[in-house]
């Protein structure tokens, strides 16, 4: 699946061996942009990991459009969260260094 | 490592029904599936022995022949050919609990015999392979610029670029580098935590520095100069009259470079620290003796 920046669609369907409407509607959902190049459908290269991951939650987990949009939704905020976390703690371990040095 | 009960793993009985396997596989996959557990091991370890619970389980010919070799899955073949030339036929082996005496894997050597050839009937679905995590430790001083770097993951090489400003906890995902996928799936990713070691003289927050400076008292009272050592550099810097201990000076975009921002940095902040001298001469208590004098 290498491409330097749009990932046909139907490329994506066939080596991933799932139907043209799964894409669709992803899509439907907001959850993957889709672009129509001279009737050609693509995604862009950026959205390969997410569309991948979702192909995998839905073909191997059973789990439907709606869950697959929650766990999006929540996987999204988990990941700004652990962010946030990490820079406070950077930021909280500054003043830790400054409290052992007196 | 050590033998997996993938009963135990399932957490059905023995006398789980098809449907009861199948059930209680998907529910644990949802619970431990990688993609719902980002950056977490134990999941992943856990998927990894509920998939391959699955994988036999969910197959009746191995189902059987788990059921009546435990362990000792793996020789069944060869037990059934002893049975078959000594006659004997009371040696069965339960499944279930047991010590270990596969080779050390992620994967039960039950696993890899079994499909590491491909073998096995019917449609086996593909499944993502385990991500790996390495932590990679770097100076402040080495995170200011980017850098080229070749790290040994399994006996691969895998070189990286990390772009200056890469902040302490930060993961970056290499897709690919990491376990091979299992019955043809993609192999997993290669997750990469940065340690930023703190720096003697320079403390970061987010893009900015902070460093502390020593003045003298009488730069301090008087006004002067001093040189600073930056991230990129010496640099001269003006010390105002009257300038009191813990006076903080900002240095616009001397800071820490921008992630993936080219030519953008943080801000520096230089401390003043006012050094007061001590083992005063004679002469100098005089002369302080007298400003004292002059301010009461």
């Amino acid at each position: 699946m290498e491409s330097n920046e749009l990932v046909p669609v139907s490329n994506f369907c066939i080596y991933h061996k799932i139907e043209f409407s799964f894409i669709a509607s992803l899509q439907q959902y907001g959850l993957v942009d889709i672009t129509t190049i001279e009737q050609e459908d693509y995604f862009s290269e950026v959205q390969l990991d997410a569309v991948e991951k979702f192909v995998r939650l839905h073909y191997e987990l059973d789990i439907n459009l709606e869950g697959i949009e929650a766990i999006a939704h929540l996987l999204d905020k988990m990941k700004h969260i652990q962010a946030r976390n990490t820079r406070l703690q950077n930021r909280l371990s500054r003043y830790e260094n400054e409290t052992g040095d007196y | 490592m050590a033998f997996i009960d993938y009963y135990e793993a399932l957490g059905i009985s023995k006398n789980a029904s098809p449907d009861d396997i199948k059930k209680a596989y998907r529910k644990l996959a949802r619970k431990h599936h990688p993609d719902l557990n980002p950056n977490d091991k134990e999941a992943h370890k856990k998927f990894q022995q509920i998939n391959e619970a699955n994988e036999v389980l969910s197959d009746p010919d191995k189902k059987k022949k788990y059921d009546q070799y435990g362990k000792d899955w793996q020789h069944a073949d060869q037990f059934e050919q002893a049975k078959q030339q000594s006659g004997r036929s009371q040696h069965s082996y339960a499944g279930g609990q047991g010590g270990a005496g596969f080779e050390e894997d992620d994967f039960s050597s039950f696993f890899s015999s079994m499909f590491g050839d491909g073998g096995g009937r019917g449609r086996q679905a593909k499944y993502k392979g385990q991500d790996y995590n390495a932590e990679l430790k770097l100076g402040l001083r080495d995170a200011y610029t980017t850098q080229q770097q070749t790290l040994t993951v399994n006996g691969k090489n895998v070189r990286i670029t990390i772009p200056a400003g890469v902040e302490n906890g930060q993961v970056i995902k290499l897709k690919g580098y990491g376990a091979p996928g299992v019955n043809g799936g993609p192999a997993g990713d290669l997750y990469i935590t940065f340690i930023i070691n703190t720096d003697a003289k320079m403390k970061r927050t987010g893009n900015d520095l902070f460093m502390d400076t020593e003045i003298d008292l009488y730069a301090a009272v008087l006004g002067g100069e001093t040189t600073i050592e930056t991230m990129s550099g010496k640099l001269k810097l003006k010390i105002n009259p009257g300038t009191q201990n813990g006076t903080q000076v900002r240095l616009k975009s001397k800071g820490f470079p921008v992630y993936k921002k080219e030519g953008q940095f943080g801000d520096l902040y230089v401390i003043f620290t006012v050094k007061l001298p001590v083992n005063l001469t004679e002469q100098q208590k005089e002369l302080f003796n007298q400003l004292a004098a002059l301010n009461k």
